[in-house]
């Protein structure tokens, strides 16, 4: 059998369809270009001009007031590698996608983290939905993100977005739901509303779990903005595709480099700041 | 004015846990079902409770009879299914939200078995909690802290995280957190169970010590029979979210309502729930001297031993210790009376005193506050009560206990 023709009336259906919503919703697209653009442009300049010294000297103090030498010395070293590598501005491009990226999951996700745990209905629809999510493969939300908003940066961030905001979610609701009953009772028994109890009693218990989703989110995020580089997401991932395309195997693995110490910094700097500024520590 | 009514009264309880609460109840109330038959769990069955204001009311039973379901439908932390609850003659049962939150800040406070401090503020701010949702002004709601920990022993530990602190003295960051709240009734919910057994002891004597000059009414959830016999002073015996026997430790010691308390008791140390009141010798009737006649001469005068004197008002005058050679002569009696005897109150318990009375055979005589004579406690009359909890009783001794117990029980009853 042949279903060929099958096959291409089903893709030209979604075609007319995303065509339809594009047009509908067009001002909504806009508006979330406008944001994405509006965080990730002035970061990029922000992040190319300051010089690389400057950053691997923010980075050594910073590293040393977190937490102790070892953190220092890997934030100066594996920054120093990055530029020794020439491949300085290309991170800078990812990492500033990565935060542009993450910051958006986390603002959308933190909250909505919050409201599953807090309402049995909000759980009950948002469940499978993050299931859903959980279960696309990275290489598949590129599609939608083309369709919708074209190729470059705004098409990478918002794959990104889908692929790295389910754990967050999942693990703020996880924290929150974790809380002790008696700590919360012990709130009732005291008079306080259900907000304070919130704000007060459950957010920071949950605040470890929160931030392995922060750290999760953002390490999620730079795996995707790297893929994302297909679609002209542009940074390090650039770079990794060229030389596959070029069979230049040595800068192919010089990129790789980078993209794992960037990753091994962003996780161990997000850590121990989550440590250092833990309220139930 | 709120001295004569009830802290604390709970009518028909129930709470019932399963798809259709409300449905079930009302087959159950209306008796055309029975509870095991409802298809729902029901924790808490038709329990009627009165406790009276400055009181601690021990909930005793054993792990899932429904104690600390019963103890949070006191403060609403669970709605129950039906019935009543008063506090201070205002029922809770059906204040609104915003009620119930005035109602929790301002007259029930609560103690938790695994303390329930909040890890990520400090000793001071965890006692301050309360006065901060009550909207106290920051200073005052510090002071009032320190004051409170300071009452139960923890000063100097106010800026500690409570991670710092042993199981007791979080504990007494739990006390302190809800002393502060100034409220007239405490819950405690098994506070001490968490703790060693030797810290579980200092800590009940501490609790008794603050309840001393607090007065405040306390229910106190706990599955231990001791530390039930230690504080209450009424005991409920839940068993299956029903309230099967609820009275004074001794009476629930001594005459259990069923095999389930008796078993439940038979742990307690009686000399925990002896208080002097119950055990008066009621073959020792005081004597009664107004000026010049003698009256309510001891009936068998070959009874050795001292024999309490009071006037015409029951006052206590002294003792006398050698009755048998003195005859009706109010003259004699008076050169006769002694002021060497232990005065003890009638709830006062009396195992610290035992020694004195066995070795140095000086009388324990019941004293009200008020100087009125309530009886003198004696040997025999501590052997009897003795021999009422063991169990092991005769045929003839318990066709003579009887009687005997019963006046016992008048005589406290009007000491109580
Ligand atoms: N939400 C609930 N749903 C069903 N059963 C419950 C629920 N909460 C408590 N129970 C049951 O009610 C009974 C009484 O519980 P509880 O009051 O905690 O007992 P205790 O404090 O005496 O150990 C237990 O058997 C428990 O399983
Ligand atoms: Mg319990």
């Amino acid at each position: 059998m042949d279903f060929t023709d099958f096959a291409m009336q089903v893709a030209s259906a979604i075609d007319n369809f995303t065509n339809y919503v594009s047009q509908k919703f067009g001002a909504v697209f806009d508006f979330i270009s406008a944001i994405i653009l509006g965080i990730n442009d002035p970061l990029t300049a922000a992040l190319n001009f300051v010089p690389a010294w400057l950053v691997i000297v923010i980075a050594v103090i910073g590293g040393f007031a977190a937490g102790r030498l070892p953190l220092a010395l890997l934030g100066g070293l594996g920054l120093a590698f990055i530029l020794a590598m020439n491949l300085w501005s290309a991170a800078m491009v990812t990492f500033s996608l990565v935060l542009t990226a993450a910051l958006i999951s986390l603002a959308i996700g933190i909250p909505l983290g919050t409201l599953i745990a807090e309402s049995k209905r909000m759980n009950a629809v948002f469940e499978p939905i993050l299931d859903f999510m959980q279960t696309m493969p990275a290489f598949v939300l590129l599609v939608p993100a083309v369709f919708f908003f074209g190729v470059g940066v705004v098409p990478g961030v918002v794959a990104t977005i889908f692929f790295a905001m389910p754990l967050p979610i999942r693990l703020t609701a996880h924290g929150l739901k974790m809380v002790e009953p008696e700590v919360i009772e012990a709130g009732e028994a005291f008079g306080a509303s259900r907000m304070t109890i919130l704000f007060f009693i459950k957010l920071p218990l949950a605040f470890k779990s929160i931030m392995a989703g922060v750290n999760q989110c953002i390490m999620m995020s730079l795996s995707m903005v790297i893929i994302a580089s297909m679609i002209g997401a542009g940074g390090l991932g650039d770079e990794i595709i060229r030389s596959i395309s070029r069979l230049q195997v040595g800068r192919g693995v010089e990129a790789g480099l980078v993209v794992v110490i960037l990753a091994i910094l962003i996780d161990r700097f997000t850590r121990r700041i989550s440590q250092k500024i833990d309220p139930t520590a | 004015m709120e001295s004569s009514e009830l802290a604390i009264e709970i009518r028909d309880l129930y709470k019932l846990y399963g798809p259709k609460p409300e449905a079930a109840l009302g087959h159950i109330r209306s008796r055309s079902m029975r509870p095991e038959d409802s298809g729902h769990f029901v924790a808490l069955n038709n329990v009627n409770l009165a406790i009276e204001p400055g009181k601690i009311c021990v909930i005793m039973g054993l792990s899932g009879s429904g104690k600390s379901t019963l103890l949070r439908c006191i403060n609403r932390l669970i709605d129950p299914t039906g019935g009543q609850i008063f506090i201070q003659g205002h029922e809770i049962t059906h204040a609104s939200t915003k009620e119930l939150r005035r109602i929790r800040s301002s007259k029930i406070s609560m103690v938790f078995q695994h303390f329930a401090l909040l890890p990520h503020m400090t000793v001071l701010d965890n006692v301050a909690f309360g006065l901060r949702i009550a909207g106290i002004s920051r200073k005052e709601r510090r002071d009032r802290a320190a004051h409170a920990l300071e009452l139960v022993g923890l000063s100097g530990w106010n800026d500690r995280k409570p991670s710092n602190l042993s199981g007791g003295m979080r504990q007494r960051v739990g006390l302190a957190r809800a002393l502060v709240m100034d409220t007239p009734v405490l819950l405690m919910d098994e506070p001490f169970s968490a703790l060693d057994p030797l810290i579980r002891e200092e800590m009940q004597q501490e609790l008794l010590r603050l309840q001393n000059t607090l007065n405040k009414t306390i229910v106190f959830v706990t599955h231990d029979p001791n530390e039930a016999a230690t504080l209450g002073n009424r005991i409920a015996i839940l068993l299956k979210g029903e309230v099967v026997q609820y009275g004074r430790p001794l009476d629930i010691v001594i005459s259990p309502a069923n095999d389930y308390v008796r078993d439940f008791v038979r742990g307690i140390n009686v000399f925990n729930v002896l208080s002097a009141g119950q055990i008066v010798d009621p073959a020792r009737p005081p004597v009664v001297l107004t000026g010049t006649s003698v009256t309510s001469l001891p009936i068998s005068r070959s009874t050795a031993g001292p024999v309490a004197v009071t006037d015409g008002t029951g006052r206590i005058l002294g003792v006398v210790e050698k009755t048998a050679s003195l005859g009706a002569s109010a003259a004699d009696w008076q050169s006769a009376l002694s002021q060497d005897y232990i005065r003890i109150a009638p709830d006062q318990l009396v195992a610290p005193f035992l020694e004195e009375l066995s070795r140095n055979g000086r009388p324990l005589v019941v004293v009200r506050d008020d100087d009125s004579l309530v009886g003198v406690v004696t040997g025999s009359s501590v052997l009897k009560a003795l021999a009422a909890n063991s169990g092991v009783k005769s045929k003839c001794e318990e066709a003579r206990q009887q009687p005997e117990s019963k006046s016992a029980m008048a005589a406290e009853q009007r000491a109580g």
